[in-house]
This record gives structure tokens, C-alpha cells and sequence, in this order.
């Protein structure tokens, strides 16, 4: 797809999302905030899973880590805004020494690797209970002005956020950065050969991956007023994210707003008509996506698609 | 002037000594060959030169700068190149793209535009302008052969090393592939041929170095190579090498 109608899309996405107040219920705007926040989330996962090819399972552990360290920020009286920009920071920093470290395992070993940070970060938080909290989890001051008010905030963050996180893939999908991190997918060896410093790429790659996902998880932090570990490093976030970038098309800019959109959606039809076996749907429906799908939404070819229902379409016709 | 130079070096891998107390060295501008038997230690030598292995012991100098310890990508954007035996394109990229990657990394290029534009000229070069917008994956192997020297070239190397660039192709895909290497000798790049077409050795080179078991054992023109007993044994046989010294004598005394 053109890449200037992708833009195009995304700002038509945007302005859908952010002026959900004003035509949709409370539920709607919430489901509008959940959505602007995993796109973050799914844009920021597509540098390392999607650019690089690197299949990272580490989301979660950046969320968690930047709700923790903005919630303990908030409570030791630092200013909300000012948390979260601690919060970016810190992950930041964290993810680029890791990835120093298991950026040198490939493919499923990297996976793997990836997950355990997920599950490490969940016991070293609630063994630490000192600091975190353990098990109880922190609670945080509350926003005044009320249930809509806040949902009303927290739809403007989450949208600034996932405008940002966009704005950067633009850049990345343009610039040198991208165009090595895109050797790296292909042909690691050959990048290599051919000249980019694979080390650093992949490594700016997996830091970018985490950077936003501190922030979304510091102002989901203070959006809920609650934070446990359970909750904040949770296995089915980490794996979600990547699957709505896979769904929607990974490396390309446009890929992650779709699926992430096209996932959630998906999500809530299955959570309101079948309560007992949603999760089971979402799973099958996962499996045949991917199947079918391995480009993603983005890499069907519409032609061939439309052509093939208008020969569906066609044939009782020639029967009759 | 010598311009890449191995000192001494040694590569084991576990208890095998791949490449033991080697010195070569390359003088500006010039074409060497390096020939040898299978697992003589060829394409090893070429990873030690590439920084892909280090070596176990000695140094290596390129314009007289120790670079023992570098990596490929530093080794890339030094001016020292090579293609793979096993060719490696980015296989869903077009071809432009594939040589403006080169270009723009290891050619050092400012931006992807003036990567691109260098990657055309490559194109026109090597003769891919009419598969330009082809994706890698797509083309035959004599065109990924070729796909591989335009991307060693949009590096803009001072020293190139070409891992049987000609093994799998047909005959006059080699006379085209030897017409190229002769053009790239010609811009003043150093080139190490390995080879196993003594008929490529012959034309191209105006040096051999022989390489068994990891030890160099004979180094001189082509002519003195076909004729030294400890290569016929190891690597070419009786019956070539007779073959090659009754033609080559042929052709002096047709040319005198």
C-alpha cells in the first residue's frame, strides 16, 4: 500500500479514536483509550519484531517495569508528568544493556529469552516488597474530576503517545536506521557484510521497542490507581502485541494501527457474545489469520481478493 | 606497495589447525589467485581477512593499520570486500535495493538517496540494469553471482575478494563473469580470486598462491604453479597439469 494513504489512514484513525466524547458512550471512549494505548504498545514492538525480525516477547516487561518505576515516582511526590518521563527513561536505559546481552541469541532462542525477562522482572518485583509493594501491589494518588474526566485525560495521553510512537516508525520506515534494520531481517550475515553495525542497530532497534511501552505503562499506572505484579507483567499482553502486529503486517508502518484495531475489535465481539469460549475463538481465529495471512492485513493483495469474490460471486450465474 | 598483509597467522578450530602460520601478502592493483584442494583452508583464510573468524594467532594489516580484531562491518567499510561462496542477497528486497544497502553501509553514503544513485551506477556496471526492480530471491544464480560483485563494488573497495564467483556457471556466463573481474582490475581494486577453473587462474591472475592443508606451498606466476611438483601432487594431478604446461607453451610459442 501507497505509503502516503497509509499516513492518510492513521490520521483518519486518529481523529476517529480522539473524538469518541463526543459521539460515544463512556464504554466506546474506553474502548478507544485501550486501543490508542496497544497501538503504542504494537507500534513500538514492530521496530524489534517487525523492522529487525527479531520475534520479542518482552513488551510486557517494559510495561511493567514503567508502571513500577512511575508509580513509586508518583508516591515519593514526584509530579505525574514528570513519573512518566522517569519512567520512559528508566526502561529505556534498562532495555539497552539487556539488549546488549540476549540481542545475541537468534531466532527462537531470543524468543525465549525475551519471555523469561517477562516472568524475572514479575518475581524480582514481588519479592522485593520493600519497594514494590510485593504482592499487594501499589496503590496511586487518584485524579480528581472524576470517572469521565479522567477516561477524557488518559484518551488525549494515549492518543499523544501512539501519534509519537508513529511519528518515529515514519522516520525509522525513511531512514538509514530502517533500511539496515531491514538488511538485519533478511540476511543478518550479509547486513553485516555488506557493512551495518548489527550490534548497534539491534540494539537501538530493541530500545526503541521499549521506550514508549515505559510511558503507556506509567500512565496506565496512574489512569487505574492500581498496580500488582500479576497485572503488570502479564503473559498475555506480551504475547498479544505481537500477534496485532503480525495480524496487521510487521515492518510496515501502517501494519500495527491496523491490526491492533482489527484485534480489539475482535476482542470485544467475542467478550459480549460468547463469555464462556471467547478466549478459544480468539485463539482458532488467531491461528487461521496468521495461516492465511503471514503478510499480515497490509500485505494482502486487495485486487486479488476482490477478484476472487467477484468470481464467487460469478459462478452461481454460470450454473443456473 | 603492499596494501593487505598476513602476518604469520594461525586458526584452530578445536584440534584442527585450519590455517597454520600463514604470510601472504597483496601488492597494489594486482590480481592474485589463491587455489587448493577442498578444506585446504580457502575460504577460512577469507573469513580471517574479513574479520568473520579471528585468528587464533598472528596480525593482519590493511594499509599498514593492524585490523586483526575487526568485525565484518568494519572490514566492509574499510574498502575491504569480498563476495560469498554460498551467495547472500536480502532475498525479499529488489536488486536496487540489495546493492544501495552496500552502498549506503559499507560505501559509506550519506543518505539513501545518494546510496541508490550509486547503486544504479553499480547496476550498469555489472549489466542488473534491466533486473533492477527485481526482487534477489528471483534471479538465477549467474545473476546472483553477478548481484554479489555489484553489491562488493557499490562498497567501493580497495581490496576485493571474489569466493568462487564463478563455481556453477556455465561457459559464457564465465566469460562474462571474467570480462567484469578484468573491468573491476582495471578501476585499480586489488582483487584475490579463489578459483577452481584453472582456466580462470590462468587468464586472471598475475599471481598464485597455493594453498594445502591450511599452508601455503607454492606461490609464483601461473606458468611456475603448473609446474611445481608439490602442486601437481596436492591439488591439480598429472594429467591437468601436463595438460596446462603443453597449452600454455603452446600459446607462448604461437604468441612469440
Amino acid at each position: 500500500m501507497d505509503r502516503r494513504l497509509q499516513y492518510i489512514l492513521f490520521a483518519v484513525w486518529v481523529l476517529a479514536l480522539a473524538s469518541t466524547p463526543l459521539w460515544g458512550s463512556n464504554y466506546v471512549v474506553r474502548l478507544a483509550v485501550v486501543i490508542a494505548m496497544f497501538t503504542a504498545l504494537t507500534l513500538s514492538w514492530n521496530f524489534i519484531g517487525g523492522f529487525a525480525g527479531y520475534p520479542s516477547f518482552s513488551t510486557a516487561a517494559f510495561f511493567g517495569l514503567g508502571s513500577y518505576v512511575g508509580a513509586i515516582s508518583e508516591r515519593a511526590g514526584i509530579p505525574m508528568v514528570v513519573a512518566w518521563g522517569l519512567a520512559t527513561l528508566f526502561t529505556g536505559a534498562f532495555a539497552a544493556a539487556l539488549g546488549a546481552i540476549i540481542l545475541r541469541l537468534k531466532g527462537h532462542y531470543f524468543a525465549i529469552g525475551s519471555i523469561a525477562v517477562v516472568e524475572v522482572m514479575r518475581l524480582i518485583i514481588s519479592g522485593w516488597g520493600s519497594l514494590t509493594g510485593g504482592g499487594d501491589g501499589l496503590n496511586l494518588p487518584i485524579i480528581s474530576g472524576g470517572p469521565n474526566v479522567v477516561t477524557r485525560i488518559f484518551l488525549l495521553v494515549m492518543t499523544i503517545l501512539m501519534i509519537v510512537t508513529f511519528l518515529i516508525t515514519v522516520y525509522v520506515d525513511r531512514s538509514r536506521l530502517g533500511f539496515g534494520l531491514r538488511c538485519i531481517q533478511q540476511n543478518e550475515d550479509a547486513a553485516n557484510m555488506a557493512g551495518v553495525n548489527i550490534t548497534l542497530y539491534k540494539v537501538i532497534a530493541y530500545t526503541l521497542s521499549a521506550l514508549f511501552c515505559g510511558t503507556v505503562g506509567a500512565a496506565y499506572a496512574s489512569w487505574t490507581g492500581y498496580i500488582d505484579p500479576t497485572d503488570s507483567f502479564s503473559i498475555i499482553m506480551t504475547i498479544k502485541v505481537p500477534v496485532m502486529c503480525l495480524l496487521g503486517g510487521p515492518g510496515t508502518v501502517l501494519g500495527p494501527v491496523l491490526g491492533t484495531a482489527a484485534f480489539t475489535l475482535l476482542e470485544e465481539v467475542f467478550w459480549a457474545n460468547f463469555l464462556d469460549y471467547n478466549r478459544a475463538i480468539l485463539g482458532v481465529v488467531i491461528v487461521i489469520l496468521i495461516f492465511f495471512l503471514p503478510g499480515g492485513l497490509l500485505g494482502l493483495s486487495y485486487r486479488n481478493v476482490t477478484a476472487g469474490i467477484a468470481k464467487l460471486l460469478r459462478r452461481p450465474k454460470a450454473a443456473t | 606497495m603492499t596494501i593487505l598483509v598476513a602476518e604469520r597467522i594461525s586458526r584452530n578450530f578445536g584440534g584442527i589447525r585450519a590455517i597454520e602460520d600463514l604470510s601472504f601478502a597483496l601488492k597494489e592493483g594486482e590480481i592474485v589467485a589463491l587455489i587448493g584442494p577442498n578444506g585446504a583452508g580457502k575460504t577460512t583464510l577469507v573469513n580471517l581477512l574479513t574479520g568473520v573468524l579471528r585468528p587464533s594467532s598472528g596480525h593482519v594489516r590493511f594499509q599498514g593499520v593492524d585490523v586483526t580484531a575487526q568485525r565484518p562491518f568494519e572490514a566492509a567499510r574499510r574498502g575491504l570486500a569480498r563476495t560469498f561462496q554460498i551467495v547472500q542477497p536480502f532475498p525479499r528486497m529488489t536488486v536496487l535495493e540489495n546493492v544501495a544497502a552496500a552502498a549506503l553501509f559499507g560505501g559509506k553514503q550519506d543518505s539513501v538517496a545518494a546510496a541508490t544513485a550509486v547503486a544504479r551506477e553499480q547496476l550498469e556496471f555489472t549489466g542488473l540494469t534491466p533486473l533492477a526492480d527485481k526482487a534477489a530471491s528471483a534471479l538465477t544464480l549467474a545473476g546472483r553471482k553477478r548481484l554479489e560483485l555489484a553489491k562488493s563494488m557499490a562498497m567501493n573497495p580497495k581490496v576485493l575478494m571474489l569466493d568462487e564467483v564463478n563455481a556453477g556457471l556455465n561457459a559464457s556466463e564465465i566469460d562474462g563473469a571474467l570480462t567484469l573481474i578484468r573491468k573491476i582490475a582495471e578501476r585499480g581494486v586489488t582483487i584475490l580470486v579463489i578459483e577452481h577453473l584453472m582456466k580462470v587462474v590462468m587468464s586472471l591472475a598475475q599471481r598464485v598462491l597455493v594453498l594445502h592443508h591450511g599452508q601455503l606451498i607454492a606461490e609464483g606466476s601461473a606458468h611456475e604453479i603448473v609446474r611445481n611438483p608439490r602442486v601437481i601432487e596436492a591439488y591439480l594431478g598429472e594429467k591437468f597439469a601436463r595438460r596446462f604446461t603443453l597449452e600454455t607453451t603452446n600459446g607462448e610459442a604461437a604468441n612469440g
